[in-house]
């Protein structure tokens, strides 16, 4: 390694997050998309004939808020409303939980400011009995799906009514019955059991449809490739999500990404039809998943969806993005969804101030009954938690010898220290 | 009723399972049209169709995590890791996903499958085709580890494990697939038409996990084995002329730990042998719950024999592999109280 003779003549390309410093222009370059001019292929087209769009980001509401093009008109006004009430309920939950970081009241949250279009509409364009693999920045999956935003908070107060007993850190969401599968904690992994679950469905002679998740950071990941290989030789009815919100905590996406390609040209080498899509754009969104949806249902197999948006806020409050990359608060480089829809709906006629103000109200107002419940259930960082012997529940379906035994040595030694004490 | 080797056995339980349950699927490399590489499977997707029996891409990370999936949709996937040795890619999987799946949703979520892997050395495999991983799946909460050591508990082992609601690890001793292996790589292979345990019943029964077997009663020490070892504990009591009961333990986790005792109490010595690494083993496990419970009972340390703290070499095999003259010795050394240095 001292040998000064040597020539450097190989340099490695290490990127930074410093070169980001215009993060709107460095966003841009790659998220360019003129509204209403990415075609709408046939739903048995092939992964080449697909990948002819690749210079495209699909948009649908365009600057003015029309929805133009050939992904544009499948939403009803009700359907609008809904989808706007569902992303500021949404963002209202988040900032009720970032306060409640702030008074101490919980130890952790993950916020997904900026990217409440991709789960909410793409869950409004499922259908029951199919089931998303989440990673922790889809609480709109749950949220559209009408998952009772008390258990929301009450198993991120870890509280005496956690549905998870308190086992999880804050927002590792579990519900079957909301097709939302538990959230590992561990990136990349329900990627591929995703594929497994859709494997199933097929097996089973069932129509459904599952749907993976994964960041554009978590991509990087062998469990990532391991999905699109599955997916790709059993042409499984699975949507393949990856989020590009551009940051893996402090990395920019070159570094899953590598120096060229988009993550949407990584389904190409599979044959997996992939496309680009404003993930900001709740129209584009929805009418996206529900091709991709139709195209698994009707056996013609994965797609591939790279939801191009930013990630506006910290990775999680335990993260401080000040010292990566410039302040963006206040700021949404590619769009703000819930301004975009909003706009929209005023555009058509079918929105005004007003509306929006009684809406506003309305979801906060929702928020804080539901914190103001949940608090009641107490937190624990007061003490209020489920008992600690069910710790030894659920390990496995029928408690072993083992720990029946330790459970017992559990609880003595809890019963000498309270009377100890 | 016809003798079975390992082999047909566990390939008897497969068929057994997918009669009596559509829901299973099995799939892994190779283990579809060409019926795995050591033949395992051979037949089940001719009988059973593509939709049941499957090969796979060589992605163990993506065997196991499909198989997550499909457990937690509602089947009941029972795969095959073609050697223990390539199990590494897929652990994350089973430790972090499989094996809290059921904990960290609450019961929501489960994950009933059951992973198979050939293990163990004496085939002349190398440090690629000859470990043996068990400690690694013993320590982790939310799975069960099974190891069978003949064909009838082979069988009755894998139709429970599949119908466990849990994941199950099962770990095949591949050097006695085809026989009773001993340990004396010198002298012919006994087949197991031969020997008692290769007469396994026709249709269906299961041996419940957590429960040990006697395999050789005894009075002067108790020897705990599992696999090979088993038959290699065998000929070193024969060989020794001492009195052991060699308990082979069947399950790991859970352990059937009233039987050790009840041995070990008995004896008032202990032995514990395994092919895998010693440093961290599963013996250190069950060395310490022996003397835990039974230490006033005990006449002589407990000992191990073990393979060495080395990879599992290809040229050097009988050297590593901890053969009857070894655990031979190692009983002889606690008949005699020799408890100066370890007992090995």
């Amino acid at each position: 390694m001292n040998d000064t003779s040597r020539q450097a003549s190989v340099r490695l390309r290490i990127p930074e997050p410093t070169a980001h410093t215009d993060l709107v222009a460095a966003a841009g370059t790659r998220c360019v998309a003129i509204a209403g001019e990415a075609r709408r292929p046939d739903l048995d087209e092939n992964a080449i004939s697909v990948a002819s769009m690749r210079d495209h980001v699909i948009r649908v509401l365009d600057d003015e808020g029309n929805a133009v093009g050939p992904w544009a008109g499948a939403l009803s006004r009700s359907e609008l409303e809904a989808g706007l009430h569902d992303m500021m309920l949404v963002r209202s939950f988040d900032a009720r939980m970032l306060r409640a970081h702030r008074q101490g009241k919980i130890s952790f949250y993950m916020q997904c400011l900026g990217e409440e279009a991709i789960a909410c509409a793409s869950q409004w364009a499922l259908k029951p009995g199919d089931m998303n693999f989440p990673t922790y920045r889809q609480q709109g999956l749950l949220v559209s799906s009408d998952y009772p935003m008390v258990d929301m908070m009450n198993q991120i107060l870890s509280n005496t009514h956690d549905p998870l007993l308190g086992r999880q850190l804050p927002v590792m969401y579990s519900s079957k019955e909301h097709r939302f599968f538990s959230i590992s904690g561990n990136l990349a992994t329900q990627f591929v059991q995703a594929v497994g679950w859709a494997m199933a469905a097929a097996l089973d002679g069932s129509d459904a449809v599952a749907s993976a998740w994964i960041g554009e950071g978590a991509s990087a990941e062998s469990d990532f490739h391991s999905a699109l290989v599955f997916a790709s030789t059993y042409q499984a009815p699975v949507i393949l999500n990856v989020v590009n919100n551009q940051w893996a905590i402090s990395t920019p996406e070159d570094f899953a990404r590598g120096a060229a390609a988009t993550f949407a040209d990584r389904g190409l080498g599979f044959g997996i039809p992939s496309l680009r899509v404003d993930g900001n754009d709740y129209l584009a969104v929805h009418a996206v998943t529900a091709w991709a949806a139709e195209r698994a249902r009707t056996g013609l197999g994965p797609t591939l969806i790279e939801w191009v948006t930013f990630r506006v806020g910290p990775h999680s409050t335990s993260d401080d993005p000040t010292g990566y990359r410039p302040d963006v608060a206040g700021q949404f480089p590619l769009g703000d969804p819930i301004d975009r829809l909003r706009q929209h709906m005023v555009t058509c006629g079918e929105w005004d101030d007003t509306r929006q103000t009684a809406l506003q109200e309305s979801v906060d107002q929702v928020v804080s009954k539901a914190f103001e419940e949940a608090d009641s259930f107490g937190s624990v960082m007061r003490g209020d938690v489920s008992s600690a012997a069910t710790m030894f529940d659920d390990v496995f379906a029928t408690m072993p010898p083992h720990l029946v035994e330790q459970r017992a040595q559990f609880e003595r030694s809890q019963r000498l220290q309270n009377e100890g004490s | 009723m016809p003798a079975m080797t390992m082999i047909q056995a566990i390939r008897d339980a497969h068929f057994v399972a997918m009669e009596r349950d559509s829901k299973v699927v099995v799939f892994g490399q190779d283990v579809g049209f060409f019926g795995g590489v050591f033949r395992c499977t051979q037949g089940l997707q001719e009988h059973f169709g593509t939709g049941r029996c499957f090969d796979a891409p060589i992605n163990e990370s993506g065997i196991v995590g499909v198989a997550i999936g499909m457990a937690a949709y509602g089947l009941r996937p029972c795969v095959e890791i073609q050697f223990a040795d390539y199990m590494y890619p897929a652990y994350d999987q089973i430790v972090s996903e499989a094996a809290r799946l059921r904990h960290r949703s609450a019961g929501d979520f489960t994950a009933p499958l059951t992973i198979r892997m050939p293990m163990g050395g004496g085939i002349f495999g190398g440090q690629t085709h000859s470990q043996s991983p068990e400690a690694l799946f013993t320590h982790v909460a939310g799975i069960k580890t099974v190891v069978p050591s003949n064909p009838y508990d082979a069988k009755g082992l894998l139709l429970a494990a599949i119908e466990d609601d849990d994941p199950v690890i099962f770990l095949e001793p591949k050097r006695v697939y085809n026989g009773p292996f001993d340990g004396h790589h010198d002298r012919p292979l006994t087949p197991w038409s031969a020997h008692p345990l290769s007469d396994v019943p026709e249709g269906y029964y299961t041996i419940d996990l957590g429960s040990a077997r006697v395999h050789r009663p005894g009075n002067d020490l108790t020897v705990l084995a599992y696999g090979t070892l088993v038959h290699v504990a065998q000929a070193a009591a024969e060989e020794t002329g001492i009195d052991a009961e060699i308990i082979d333990l069947r399950t790991l986790v859970p352990l059937d730990v009233d039987m050790i005792i009840t041995s070990v109490v008995k004896t008032g010595r202990c032995l514990v042998v395994h092919e895998a690494t010693r440093t961290s083993g599963f013996g250190a496990e069950l060395s310490a719950t022996v003397q835990e419970r039974a230490f006033h009972h005990l006449e002589a340390p407990v000992g191990r024999v073990c393979g060495w703290d080395t990879p599992y070499p290809h040229a050097h095999e009988w050297s590593y592999f901890p053969g009857p003259d070894r655990v031979g010795q190692a009983m002889r050394n606690i008949m005699d109280e020799q408890m100066t240095g370890v007992i090995a």
